[in-house]
């Protein structure tokens, strides 16, 4: 494959306040394909993919995205980003399509009004997510699952390249999964690359192409989905063929009763 | 009417009228970003600054529009840092502000009368050359608002997410923090130091019960502010009362009689949402199979109002919630 990284993760590691989140983390991600980044809470991985975005800084190693090292990298129209979604309501109404025009702004100049084509873009996101109908409809008024379709309209119209989705189902009714995972879906059809935090495969299992399996902030799965370790073996102690298994002495902490 | 067409009373309103225009589209902002107090810090910052022009010798006004802008970029500064949460720091400067001006103005020997029309506003003394330059202050403030728009909106609705989009957020913020300092500097003869934040929050919050976007919100909270402004020294002019506390009372009126429409466009609207999501409970809830027949199998058509519960989806059906479980339906 001789296809370009379009991230390249090189001994990356993030702490916050001190404690180590990420550590050591290699991964790269070639054009087109769809990567799906599983672990139990805490192991990172919504750590990892912000600090790929550039909202964590790196405590150590480099990030890349489309060749250009992070502090370097200024084509963010070809970033899309969809973060988490965070219940915390807004001071001030916001319609919908007011919150989807702000993706659009990687591609717009300040003082600039929006063009016609900046207009269409955020039309089709919304026929994309299936929420035309409530473009004037306040934000607070969404449930859930339509509140996830409208990070990820506000995302795609900014049209980017490269899509990173922070744990798109969580919280989100079954009708929006299939609405987001059709999404997803079709923009992989059209050669998008796509980076998504996931708790598990659910619907999106068919179009992922490979899994990395995250624990403690370590990388302990890279491969076909099919053969990543299930659920249950993340939450047991095991060890990995290349490592031995570490075998802590026995403790005893000084206010410990004696045996 | 000869009244409300003498030459001061002209100034008056006009200064009142930009003022009411600017200021709550500034608020605007503010709200959005949970500072609503942050107009009432740089107020108080605003006293020293008058203070130090008084001593000084100088324009009251660029003494306060330059120590306003300094404090606006502390606050954001202290906020971006973490150092403080926002509303410590806004405390912070509160204190220091007047107890700054207090100082100041007792050193400059003319006590503390001399604060009195920055404090409440003098909006019926105020001179041609004020007048214009509340005017231009306001204009800039007033495009600034409306030319930056989506990007200020997006820094204020979403901070990360703005920055993955490219956008400078410190720049913005701090874009935010100056224009508040400017229009608390331009407020300041209409309403007063310490009454300024209320021209600021109070029509957005009457415009916002009623608005389903930020861009209606901002417009509506224009409105407002500038009836409120207007009227306000108006009444102020015919019943010979101080006229900053009657455009904030004024103001408040206008909250205060929209409320009961606005309680019920808020309840049609809720009325709207989908069905809020219950918590997640880990615990398991107990289970009763419900026997009865059902026509359909529900689904996201079914009208049938749906529910988000853990995993799965309910759908509420004669008062209770169903939950597909097999060939059967749970009630919960």
């Amino acid at each position: 494959m001789n296809t370009p990284y379009i991230v390249e993760v090189r001994r990356a590691g993030v702490a916050l306040g001190g404690r180590p989140i990420v550590r050591d983390i290699d991964l790269a991600v070639r054009a087109g394909e769809v990567v799906a980044l599983l672990g139990a809470n805490g192991s990172g991985k919504s750590t990892l993919v912000k600090a790929v975005v550039g909202l964590h800084p790196l405590s150590a190693g480099e990030v890349q995205l489309f060749g250009e090292p992070l502090a370097d990298f200024h084509e963010w129209h070809r970033l899309g980003y969809v973060p988490q979604r965070s219940p915390s309501a807004q001071g001030v109404p916001s319609t919908v399509a007011e919150v989807v025009a702000a993706g659009r702004l990687s591609r717009r100049r300040p003082f600039m009004p929006a063009r016609r084509s900046d207009r269409e873009a955020v039309s089709r996101a919304l026929d994309a997510v299936g929420l035309r109908d409530r473009a004037r409809h306040p934000v607070s008024t969404l449930s859930g699952g339509q509140h996830q379709r409208v990070l990820i309209a506000r995302t795609l119209a900014g049209e980017p390249e490269l899509l990173v989705l922070d744990e798109p189902n969580a919280g989100v009714d079954l009708a929006s999964q299939e609405a987001i995972a059709g999404t997803l879906s079709s923009l992989a059809a059209e050669g998008a690359t796509i980076v998504v935090v996931l708790h598990e495969l659910g619907h999106l299992a068919d179009m992922i192409q490979r899994s990395v399996v995250l624990r403690e902030g370590r990388v302990v799965y890279d491969g076909p989905p099919q053969d990543s370790p299930t659920e249950h073996d993340l939450h047991h102690e095991h060890h990995r063929p290349s490592t031995p298994p570490v075998v802590h002495p026995p403790l005893k902490a000084p206010l410990d009763r004696r045996a | 009417m000869d009244l409300l067409l003498a030459p001061f009373m002209l100034r008056a309103l006009l200064a009142a009228a930009v003022t009411g225009l600017a200021a709550p589209a500034v608020g605007t902002y503010l709200v959005q970003r949970r500072l609503s107090l942050m107009g009432d810090g740089i107020g108080h910052v605003c006293v020293t600054g008058v203070a130090l022009g008084l001593l000084t010798g100088t324009s009251p006004t660029l003494t306060a529009v330059i120590v306003a802008i300094l404090g606006a970029l502390l606050i954001e500064l202290i906020r971006s840092t973490g150092k403080a949460t926002g509303d410590v720091a806004l405390a912070l400067l509160f204190y220091g502000g007047i107890a700054g001006g207090l100082l100041l103005v007792s050193l400059a020997g003319n006590g503390v009368f001399a604060l009195q029309q920055y404090l409440f506003g003098s909006i019926n003394t105020i001179s041609p050359s004020a007048v214009l330059v509340s005017v231009a202050l306001a204009v800039v403030v007033l495009v600034l608002s409306f030319a930056l728009l989506p990007q200020l909106f997006s820094v204020a609705n979403d901070e990360d997410y703005a920055r993955t989009t490219g956008l400078s957020v410190r720049f913005y913020n701090v874009v935010i923090s100056v224009l508040a300092a400017v229009t608390v500097s331009v407020a300041m003869r209409t309403v007063g130091l310490l009454l300024v934040s209320a021209l600021m929050i109070i029509p957005v919050a009457t415009a916002q019960q009623f608005s389903r976007g930020f861009r209606t919100t901002m417009l509506g909270a224009m409105v407002a502010g500038t009836v409120a402004a207007v009227g306000g020294v108006g009444v102020s002019a015919f019943a010979d009362v101080p006229p900053g506390a009657t455009i904030v009372l004024v103001s408040l009126a206008g909250f205060a009689l929209t409320a009961p429409l606005g309680l019920v466009v808020q309840r049609r609207r809720r009325a709207l949402l989908p069905f809020p999501v219950q918590a997640l409970s880990p615990v398991a809830e107990t289970h009763d199979t419900v026997e009865e027949p059902h026509g359909h199998e529900h689904g996201p058509r079914c009208g049938h109002p749906a529910v988000e519960h853990g995993d799965h989806v309910d759908y509420i059906h004669h008062g209770h919630r169903h939950a597909s479980h097999g060939g059967h339906y749970v009630e919960h």
